[in-house]
């Protein structure tokens, strides 16, 4: 058995107590952001960046009986625990110029901050936009996995604090096995619409930190077909050598043809 | 309805009129009659509410992250894409043309190039003094490190090929000619990437209208450069009829490159042709497209200078509002939420706001 480890987070059992945000900040310090309303939900995070790794969704949706457990004149609530997908192939890692975003021993992507530059082309290279730049501090930020944590043989902040099991942690194979008992048993029960999100399908290769959400993962924010770009860099350095044939045979035909002095 | 803002009594005096006391009339009888009024009475401010769906997403947020260059980056890709067509111009003039004085400024605006780029790139890094972070590793799969290690070998080259030429100049010796003239050809080698290789770190990225057109963007900013590299050189007095030959070539590229651009209709390419983003692309595609091809083709038969420098501020003006239109697509295209979520237009239009929904449901509740 490998030593990757993951996160399972299971938004049927999340309540939206923002534990596991609060605990995200506190050990590891991240700077404030300020007291913003959002003003379309209870959700005043509104997305992960430089200075928020966990995010607890607020799903609000049309009137559904037995989804989220409301009355059947009240819309439905759901919750669900947002955080870096710490993918099979990471977008940031690949684009990253520096070395400063490494694979960690435990298969976690993890950005050393005494080597980043902050060149911030990690940022465009994320195809779930997690990872961003603290413009203030000139760095790039994002989950670290409690990287210092999992060396000290502990669990993530988030993970501990979370009082519902939502967010589960351990060993990546371990976890997929769980994930799918819940899944069968929720399907069982009659929650049709329950699924497990884990892209495998394009060259992300799947996500190490997944989730078992209901519906569809749009409601999620979460993208169907997420993709790493470096998978177009032959195309791009293609026309790029085409371009740069271009310009030789155009000056030297130039030169030949007008400009011998 | 009000539109949400509170005012007092002695702010607003309405004069009643026809339509407002049949309003009134028609509320009293919908109580009258149902024994409940389904209207709102008025609109609060931010409603109808949104809802996460999967028409509508997650409230609209944008999923994709901004990128976050500052504007030296843009200028950057100018400089760099017309320093490195300059050093294959200089060349060129050099080897094919005979031109050595033109050859000798081609150097020069390359040389300044590789420094001004150099420090455009170092003052964009959110911790300048970690530039050299850059150059610990060589990273082939991610086009910054390849751009970072290019732009340093065509700084050293480039620089190296201008101080070995100066020397030339004054001791004319076979092994000083020698190191000069493979110094160059390393500087025109380098070049040739340092051009155009902007295109592909854009286009290798998960900003869709980027990513889209990563065929075809490497070409389109090398030919932006060429252009201005020419346009520079012509600014700077020389009227080498090749370097109006080959700014044709490029003007007329960027022409085939705005047409073809104007004719798709992939969503992904609208920040192109819509707002602020489109009007700087379009504009910045005219001025180095057609306007300097029609210049440049009735100066070649006039054979007018006045004409050729027109043509050559247009094109530099276009290159630089060229990549100003580029890099503020790229904004526009990571706010379009829809995009990595693969939701259409059609879709969202039709989904019903969630308080219309509310009030309906409760009529069929009450009958």
């Amino acid at each position: 058995m490998s030593t990757t480890t993951g996160f399972f987070t299971d938004s049927t059992l999340c309540i939206g107590c923002k534990a596991c945000e609060v605990a995200c900040k506190e050990w590891n310090e991240v700077s404030a952001d300020g007291l913003d309303w959002t003003g379309y939900s209870y959700d005043n995070t509104a997305g992960l960046g430089h200075s928020t790794w966990r995010h607890v969704k607020f799903v609000e949706n049309r009137t559904e009986a037995g989804k989220g457990g409301n009355a059947a004149d009240l819309m439905s609530w759901e919750f669900s625990s947002d955080v870096c997908k710490h993918c099979e192939l990471a977008g940031c890692l690949e684009a990253c110029p520096t070395g400063a975003i490494v694979r960690t021993e435990f298969g976690s992507v993890f950005v050393q901050p005494d080597v980043c530059n902050g060149c911030s082309y990690c940022v465009v290279g994320c195809p779930f936009g997690v990872v961003q730049k603290n413009t203030k501090d000139g760095r790039a930020f994002k989950c670290t996995f409690c990287y210092d944590r999992q060396k000290a043989g502990l669990e993530p902040a988030c993970a501990k604090a979370c009082p519902t099991k939502s967010i589960m942690f351990g060993n990546l194979d371990e976890l997929r096995v769980k994930a799918q008992t819940r899944l069968d048993d929720l399907h069982a029960r009659g929650m049709d619409d329950a699924k497990i999100y884990d892209p495998r399908h394009t060259n992300v290769g799947g996500i190490h930190a997944f989730f078992l959400i209901r519906g569809s993962e749009k409601t999620y924010n979460l993208p169907p077909n997420p993709e790493v770009p470096t998978k177009y860099l032959k195309k791009g350095w293609t026309a790029s050598a085409i371009g740069s044939a271009m310009l030789v045979a155009g000056a030297a035909l130039a030169f030949l043809v007008g400009g011998r002095s | 309805m009000s539109d949400g803002r509170f005012r007092d009594s002695a702010e607003r005096n309405r004069v009643p009129d026809w339509a407002s006391e049949q309003r009134i009339v028609e509320l009293r009888q919908e109580a009258e009659q149902r024994g409940i009024v389904l209207d709102k009475g008025v609109k609060p401010e931010g409603s109808p509410f949104p809802r996460a769906s999967e028409e509508t997403g997650y409230y609209g947020v944008n999923l994709l992250k901004e990128p976050q260059w500052t504007w030296e980056i843009p200028l950057y890709f100018f400089v760099g894409g017309a320093a490195g067509s300059a050093a294959v111009i200089g060349a060129a003039a050099d080897w094919i043309g005979d031109d050595y004085k033109l050859a000798k400024h081609a150097r020069w605006v390359a040389t300044a190039g590789a420094g001004v780029s150099s420090a455009l790139l170092i003052s964009d890094l959110g911790r300048p003094a970690r530039f050299l972070n850059m150059l610990r590793i060589i990273k082939p799969q991610s086009a910054m490190s390849v751009g970072a290690w290019t732009l340093a070998a065509f700084g050293t080259f480039t620089a190296a090929s201008t101080f070995a030429k100066l020397v030339q100049e004054r001791w004319d010796f076979l092994p000083v000619k020698i190191v000069a003239n493979l110094a160059q050809f390393a500087s025109a080698i380098a070049g040739l990437p340092f051009h155009n290789y902007t295109g592909v770190l854009i286009g290798a990225t998960v900003i869709p209208t980027w990513n889209k057109n990563i065929e075809t963007l490497p070409i389109h900013f090398g030919m932006s450069g060429v252009q201005s590299a020419c346009a520079m050189l012509e600014l700077l007095g020389h009227e080498n009829k090749a370097l109006n030959l080959l700014a044709m070539m490029a003007a007329g590229w960027e022409t085939y490159e705005g047409v073809h651009l104007e004719k798709r209709a992939e969503r992904e390419l609208r920040p192109l042709k819509h707002g602020v983003s489109g009007w700087v692309t379009r504009v910045g595609g005219a001025l180095s497209g057609p306007l300097p091809l029609a210049l440049r083709l009735a100066a070649l038969f006039s054979g007018s200078t006045r004409l050729r420098k027109a043509a050559a501020i247009s094109g530099i003006a276009g290159s630089i509002l060229t990549r100003y239109g580029w890099v503020h697509a790229g904004h526009a295209s990571a706010r379009d939420w829809k995009l990595p979520l693969e939701i259409t237009e059609t879709e969202t239009a039709e989904t019903k706001p969630i308080g219309e929904e509310r009030v309906e449901g409760l009529a069929e509740k009450i009958g």
